[in-house]
Parts: C-alpha cells; structure tokens; sequence
C-alpha cells in the first residue's frame, strides 16, 4: 500500500460530479450507514459480489437459525404450554423448549446430511448405502438451484439482475419435454439432445431480454418479469390445447409423460443415488467459473458489470456482452428445467417451475454471485429443503420454518452491518489489504 | 477571528492522514495549504468542519478551545467551507439557494409566524449587500443552473458570508475555473481579507498560492514541512512538497514533424441534449508533433476525444494514416493504433474493481499473447504486469491490488503504462494529469515526450494552461465547440487566456502564425471560427 493513498481516497478533485460529496474524501467504509452513493443498480450488484464475508456468511446462519428456533418453540404446544405455567415450573418451560427445538434440528439434520442411526445400522448388517441417503436427498434438491443460481450469477457478473429465470426455466422445459415425448432416439443419445435443447430453449428467452435490452435500452428487470408473464401462460396455453403439448385424453393441463430413453438416469445403482443432473449442476458451476474468470468472454462480462463506461472506452462491445450474458444464463436456466423434466417422473404441469426461477436469485445473493459460492449456497438451501421435509415428518414442525431460515440468511447477509452489531464485529471494509482478507471463496 | 488547530492526528487504520498538525491562521491571513493529494490537506478540512473527529488534538478559536462535531457547529463557530463540489439546488436561484438551511421565514400577521412562507425579499436584499461589500457580483434571482461556474461558486462563497464566517475554507477552488475567473476570484479573496475575514486556500498549484497567499504552509505524507513566505522560489516549494527535487518543465528538442497521422475534417458531435457540442473542427496532427487542444472545460473538448475514438456519434471524416476510421466502433480504433487516455480516469481509464494486472490489459484482453483463442493467459497477464509496474514505476502492493485503492497519480501510470506500452500511431491524451501531483505530472509529461520523440502524433488536451505550454509543439483553442485559433507555443499566456474565453485580441481572421513556423504541420483555422457571442458569460452583471 503506498503509504499516503488512502488519506483522501479518489478524491479526483478536479471532476464535478454531483453525485460524490465532500463527506466522501477520506472518509473509509464504503458501507457505512447512509453509503457513498445513491444505491443504483449497479452498486446493488457490486454490494451483492463483494458484500459479505464467510464469516458474516456463518454468523448469519446462526441467527437465522436462533430464529427458526423462536419459530419452532411457537408451532409446539407442549412448550407453549410449559411456558404457560413457567411461575410454577420454570426448569420445565427450559427443558420444554430445549428438547423442542433440538428434536427438530436434529431431525433436519438427519434428513439433510446424515444419521447416526443408519451407520450402526450398517454395523449390523444394514445397508452402507443408507448413510448416504441423506446427503443424496440434499443434492437432489440443490441440483436446480445451483443451476438458477448460475443464471442469476452470470447476469450479476455482468451488471445485471436476471428476474427472468423462471420464464428461461420454462422455456428450457418445454423444448425438453417437447424433444422428449416427440422424437425417438437411441438411449444416451436422446438424453443429451434433450439436455442440449433445454439449454436451448432457456438461452433463447434469455437471448430475447438480452437482444431488445441492447436494441432499445429497455431495463432488463421489467423486461425478464414482464416476459415471465408471457411464460407462465404460454406454458399453460401449451399444456391445455390438445395441438400443441397436452398429453393425449387427458383433460387437466399435462404434457405427455417423456421417453424413457430421455431420462436423466441416476449413477450409483440403487438409492442413494446421485442424479445425473446434479453431475450437470457440477459441471455447469465449473464451465461457469472457467467462462467467467478464464476467458476472454468472461473479462468482458466482469468489464462491463464493474464499469459500463471504462468497458465501453476500452472497445468492449457493451451490448454484445448483455446479450450474451442473456443468453448464457437463460441457457443455465433451460439446463435447470431438463434437470427436473427428465430427472423426475412426474411430466411437465403448469406449476413444475416451483419456485426454482426466484430461489436462484437467493442463492446467487448467498453465494456472491461466484460459482463455487453458488453451489455451497445451492447445497446449504437444498439441505434445507431436504431436512425440511423429515422435520416435518418427524416432529410435526412445519417445513416452512426453513423457508424463514432460507430468507433470513440472505436478509442478514445482505446487511451486514446488523451482523457487526449484533457481534460487535469490527468493519472490515474499507482498507485495502483488509479488505482482501475479508474475501473468502472466489471461485 | 483567529484560529488555532493543535496537534491534530487523524488515523484511518493503519494510516496516519494527519499527524500532529500545528497551525494558527491570524484574522485577515490568506493561508495557503500546499501539498500533494493525498498528503492529508482535505482530510485536514475535514476535521476542522466538523465532517471528521479527529483522534487526538483541539481546535481553538481566538484562544478558547471549541468541540466542532458537525459542520452544524462548525457554522455556528463561524467557520465556512466552500468544497470542490459545489452543494447547490441548480434549479433554485441564489437567493433561493444561499437562504437554504437557515430560511428566511415572513412573519404572519399579529407577529405570528407563518410557517413555510419564506421571506424572499430578505433573502434578495441580504444577497445584494454581501454581493456589494465584497465585489461577488451576482444576480440574486438567477437560476443556479444558467450561471457559469465561478459565478457558481461566488454563491457558495455568499452562502457562507451569509452565515457570518469569520474563516472561510476554500478547498482546491480554482480547479473548475479559467484563468480569468481565477483573477476574479483572487480579487473577492482579497477583499475578503481586507474585511477581516480569514481564508484557508487549499491547493497543490504552486503560481496560484504565490499569487495570492500571505502565508503558505506545506503539508507532506500528513505532517507539516514547512511555512514558507509567497515569495519563495517554485523549485523549493516543489521539493518541499514533494520531498525531493523535481523538474517542473520537461526539457524536450523542437519538433520534427512527418507525416500527417490523424486527419479530421469537418467533424460534428451531438451534446448529451441533442445540441451541437463540436461544430465542424478540422484540424491535422502529424507524426512526431504534439498538438495542444487548449480550452475552458465544456467548449467541446470531451465530446470531441469521445468521437474520435467512436464512442459518441459525428459527422465528417477522421483519418489516420489514411484509412477511413469515421464510422469504426472503437475497438477498431484501437486497434488501428490509437492510444487514448480518457479524461475521466477513474471512470472511463480504469475499472476500479479490477485489479492492477487486469486494468493493464483492459483493451488487450483478447490479443496475443494475453490470450489464446477466448482463453486468458493468466501467467503471461501477470507477467507482463509485472514488467510494467516496474517500469512506470507504479506504486502498488501488488499486481493483485483493485486499481481503485490506488492513488489518482498512480492509476493514471497504470493508464499511461497500458495505453504506451503497445505500438500506437496516436497518442489521444484528454487532461492527462488533473489531480495529479507534481511528481507524477513530471512523469506522465516526461512519458508524453518519450512517445513523440519515438515518432507517434499526440494530441493532448488539457484546460490547465502550463500542461499546454510544457508539452504543445502547436496549439489549437477550443471555444464554443470550434477551433478559434492555431497558435505556436510561443504565444503569450495573456492572448491565450482571451482565446480560450472566447475573444480574439487580434481578430479571427489573422492567419494562422504556426504556419510559418511549421510550414508542413499547420492547417487552416476553422475559417467559421468567430463566436457569434464573446463571452458575455463571464461577468453577469448584477440586477442593482
């Protein structure tokens, strides 16, 4: 650091811009309450790829979780009950409450990761594959939110929120699911034309955003919302008229069950299995992080999402690079789509998309809009999910619980100011050499 | 009032910005604060208005110590500060602007008072007497908007007279202003003073604290090194403020101009509101030369380089070395051969985020040997970053480091290293050293030199009239969107200053005295070059 730079940190003193103000020379954080600057979209994403630590990152979770807890002790009448008569037996309301939210804990762990009870079980003759019973489960429920989280991401990277992954996802099934009933291939082969169509499918909604983004300016957030509409019906449209995709005599909006030739199989025999389509979540994180940080594609990408202006003076061509990074993310989003329409049974409905297309803008929040951070942020949310479910089952919590979980962590990410205060953490920001201890994965 | 900082330390982390810094300011001084950026003067500022505490030290006002927290009591202790960004509502008037925050309010009938209904003509009538005691001629019911800079900031000043200052904090205040207005300025301080008020004049240009400061005290790296009477010789401030000797004007040999490089004729560029920003400027620069763009800020330069690189759109021809550029998008530009340093560094020259390796090949990021096919070779970047740090002399702790921790001296090496350090036919070089110290301007200009000697075109613009002397071999004015004038460096800085504000001492259509001096190099002056209103904007007259 050379000694004297920061004392007046760019105070470029001659450029009369209104937007920076003289609070702003030499003072450090640029996160401090009331920040630097007006937050225009630009500084939202740099807050999101920059913002938290995996300290913050951690702690986060552990409050997140402290108020599940609250959450969980509220949905179990026996410790409302306790708490009740806490005057009388005050040890019973503690013990009540202890035993509440540990039940469902560990129960949300077992479901999630693994179980003690499987492993002597394997000791006594069961099944060794059992134990990874859990863990397949969490990957199964990570492998489209990985996928929607790397469309958010790669829009991030490049200076741009992606609310569109949901319309993409669909756009990727009904191509796959289409490819899948409609044609006949051999097996493998029809596998990987489905997959390849899906990506199609999503890369050409993305591409339509990207493209009239470039053309005419239009904001890229009320086109992807307005273009998920247009989505959302088409995909009902489709599945209702007997034309287009509703499966023969059926009367409910359903697409035809796909080729059995065109399914993503599972590797590894005999539950636990692990996904094939998880194998192309892993694959699609790697080919991202390589695109993003190895590429000459991906410098661009990172050029224009840092400094439209410096990318632009440089001779990269700005809107080439929204519309590709459009088009690969929606391409990410298809893949997302081919990974639950030819993962799982069930044929395509007019509420398949879930929530996929969202959750991945929370997951690219959690994850920094890196890849790697997208696929821990993706396998923490799946795991969630999956031990959400045998929460339920088990001690009767609702799984919404991680849901508020889910949110929660992204809500004390996203402020972290809130986690320094409830820590009394010291601000890390600011300073130079500091700060680049503060950055933890950057895949 | 006098005024007595003592000991003030100001950390940030691990950086001391002001370390034990004395200074007492008698009323009626004019002090000069000299020194780099960087060396803590603003930060300084800052601790005085109350914008900063600092760690250790006191601030005494005519010998009684005083808590200044926020600019809030630091107004109430009568301390103005007029900063390098002006904070004025543009569509308010004066009035309207220099009453805001301590609003005039009429009273209501029966003495009530009635609230929101501002007293204007108090305000009017306050801004008129200030306006008259200290020669700030403005016109109280003009919009903030439609006035010109100095005006602008004479309102600001006002807004501080009106809330009584006894010490007035003027923070790099001649970076926005011509030189004329610097005059006009210098005037208003000095009234000022003789009103008893005293002036702390923040500035790292040497002539103007000569010019007009009683006292100059130098601040190096947080500490003062020196207090130094006007009269002191440039060269020792110089040193002082940078802490070792430097050259203040390259040495260069006299030009020897070749072949014509960058050929514009005609050119015209739309402004951001549809308006002609550039009107039909012609001009020639050949190999080996450097031709100066002289002019006031917003006559047209910005959109002018803008252009010429293919980043706004114009009409007419620009050539180099023959071949047609006038509808490349720029990345064909560049790889024509055009260097170009962008006038706005930290917004167009570098991305801030990226490191210092990744700035440095920000416009080769897909050539060879940065990369093979569409992917980086990232050793190779790292590399050759390494190499160039070296030899710019960039201050980094590492080739890793974002660009934007960088100080501004040090992010303009790693744009100069970047747009040098590859084959260029022309060099476009738009205000190369704005808020660069002394040290660094030595640098860039010494480099600039290097570039024309090695036989490239440059082309420099710049609104700071010693650049313009040190380095033009010609020099063109830009006024109102035409070059009014081609003139060899030899012209007087009296002529140039009238030039650049529009009025030509000699007339319009004298011929161009560079073509005798460089009978290959010179092309007709833009023969519509005569503005059709000379300057009335300099001095609006008060409405009394």
């Amino acid at each position: 650091m050379s000694d004297q730079d920061e004392a007046e940190p760019s105070a470029a003193p001659y450029v009369p811009t209104a937007t920076t103000t003289a609070q702003d020379t030499g003072a450090p954080g640029p996160d401090q309450p009331g920040g630097r600057q007006p937050l225009t979209g630009n500084a939202i994403i740099k807050a999101v790829t920059e913002g938290h630590s995996v300290v913050i990152t951690i702690l986060a979770g552990f409050v997140a979780l402290l108020v599940g807890a609250v959450l969980i002790v509220a949905s179990d009448p026996v410790v409302l009950r306790a708490w009740n008569s806490f005057g009388y037996a005050p040890g019973t309301a503690f013990s009540a409450t202890w035993s509440s939210v540990a039940a469902a804990y560990s129960a949300l762990f077992e479901g999630a990761i693994f179980s003690p009870g499987t492993i002597s079980a394997a000791f006594h003759g069961g099944s060794i594959a059992a134990i990874f019973y859990p863990l397949s489960l969490t990957a199964f429920e990570a492998t489209p939110l990985i996928l929607t989280g790397l469309s958010v991401a790669v829009c991030f990277r490049a200076g741009m929120f992606n609310i569109g992954a949901a319309g993409q996802w669909i756009g990727g099934a009904l191509v796959a699911t289409w490819l899948g009933y409609a044609v006949n291939l051999p097996i493998v082969l029809h596998a990987v034309v489905c997959v390849i169509g899906a990506f199609a499918g999503g890369a050409v909604i993305g591409w339509i955003v990207g493209e009239i983004k470039a053309r005419t300016g239009a904001h890229e957030v009320i086109l992807t919302i307005m273009l998920n509409y247009v989505m959302y019906n088409f995909l009902a449209f489709a599945l209702s008229s007997q034309s287009l995709m509703q499966a023969p005599g059926q009367t409910n909006a359903v697409a035809p069950s796909i080729d059995g030739n065109a399914t993503l199989p599972h590797v590894g025999g005999p539950p636990p299995q692990v996904g094939v389509g998880f194998l192309i979540a892993l694959a699609a994180a790697a080919g991202t992080a390589w695109l993003l940080s190895r590429s000459t594609l991906g410098f661009e990408f990172r050029a224009v999402g840092a400094s439209p202006s410096a990318a632009r003076s440089a001779g990269i061509r700005v809107e080439r690079v929204w519309v590709l990074a459009f088009l690969i993310a929606g391409g990410l989003a298809g893949l997302s789509a081919s990974t639950i329409v030819q993962g799982q049974t069930a044929p395509l409905t007019t509420t398949s998309y879930g929530t996929y297309g969202f959750d991945g803008i929370t997951v690219a929040l959690l994850g920094r809009a890196r890849p790697l951070g997208v696929v821990l942020a993706g396998l923490l949310f799946g795991a969630l999910n999956a031990g959400g479910t045998v929460m339920e089952a088990a001690t009767g919590v609702p799984s919404d619980v991680t849901n508020v979980i889910e949110a929660l962590i992204v809500l004390f990410v996203a402020a972290p100011p809130l986690i320094r205060l409830l820590f009394r953490l010291r601000s890390t920001s600011g300073a130079g050499p500091q700060a680049v201890t503060s950055k933890g994965w950057s895949g | 009032m006098k005024l007595e900082l003592r000991g003030i330390t100001k950390r940030f982390g691990s950086l001391v910005a002001n370390d034990q810094i004395d200074l007492v300011i008698q009323p009626g001084e004019i002090r000069a604060l000299l020194g780099e950026n960087g060396a803590g003067k603003t930060t300084l500022m800052n601790v005085l208005y109350g914008l900063m505490q600092p760690d250790e030290g006191e601030i005494l006002l005519d010998d009684k110590p005083v808590a200044i927290h926020s600019p809030r009591d630091a107004i109430r202790a009568k301390i103005g500060m007029v900063h390098q960004h002006f904070m004025l509502v543009p569509v308010f008037t004066v009035a309207e602007n220099v009453t805001l925050g301590s609003e005039p309010v009429r009273k209501g009938p029966l003495g009530l008072p009635s609230f929101g209904l501002l007293d204007r003509r108090k305000a009017r009538r306050e801004v008129l007497a200030l306006s008259e005691r200290f020669g700030l001629r403005v016109d109280p019911d003009a919009p903030v908007e439609e006035l010109p800079v100095g005006v602008q900031q004479r309102v600001e000043i006002i807004k501080a007279l009106l809330r009584d200052a006894q010490v007035l904090v003027l923070d790099e205040p001649t970076a926005v202003l011509t030189p004329h207005e610097t005059e006009d300025l210098f005037r208003i301080m000095r009234e000022l003073r003789e009103g008893g008020r005293s002036i702390i004049f923040i500035s790292h240009k040497l002539k103007e604290v000569q010019a007009i400061a009683d006292t100059i005290t130098v601040i190096r790296r947080g500490k003062v090194v020196g207090e130094r009477p006007p009269a002191t010789s440039s060269t020792e401030l110089a040193s002082l403020m940078v802490g070792r000797s430097v050259q203040l004007r390259v040495s260069k040999e006299p030009a020897k101009p070749g072949d014509v490089v960058l050929d514009v004729q005609d050119l015209t560029v739309a402004g951001e509101r549809g308006e002609r920003s550039v009107r039909g400027v012609s001009f020639q620069v050949r190999a080996g030369e450097i031709l100066g763009m002289a002019g006031v800020q917003g006559n047209g330069q910005t959109e002018l380089c803008e252009a010429l690189m293919g980043l706004r759109p114009s009409t007419g021809s620009v050539l180099l070395n023959g071949t047609d550029l006038s509808h490349s998008p720029t990345r064909v530009r560049l790889h024509a051969g055009i260097g170009y340093v962008p006038e706005d560094r930290s917004e167009d020259g570098l991305v801030a985020d990226f490191s210092v390796a990744d700035n440095l090949i920000l416009d080769l990021y897909d050539q060879p040997p940065y990369a093979s096919g569409i992917a980086l070779n990232l050793d190779t970047i790292r590399e050759s970053a390494v190499r160039q740090v070296e030899e710019y002399d960039v201050r980094t702790t590492s080739v890793e480091t974002p660009a934007g921790t960088l100080s501004g001296g040090n992010q303009q090496k790693v744009v100069v290293a970047r747009e040098m350090g590859r084959d260029v036919k022309l060099l476009l070089v738009s205000q190369p050293t704005r808020g660069l110290d002394v040290g660094s301007i030595e640098f860039v200009h010494k480099r600039l030199v290097a570039q024309r000697d090695a036989g490239a075109a440059v082309l420099i613009v710049s609104s700071e009239l010693d650049e313009i002397y040190a380095l033009a071999d010609r020099i063109a004015v830009m006024y109102e969107g035409r070059i009014v004038a081609f003139r060899p460096p030899t012209i007087s800085e009296q002529e140039l200053g009238l030039l650049m504000a529009g009025s030509d001492p000699a007339g319009f259509t004298a011929p161009d005295p560079a073509g005798s001096t460089l009978p290959t190099g010179s092309t007709a002056p833009d023969s519509g070059g005569a503005p059709e209103t000379p300057a009335p904007a300099q001095e609006p007259s008060s409405h009394e």
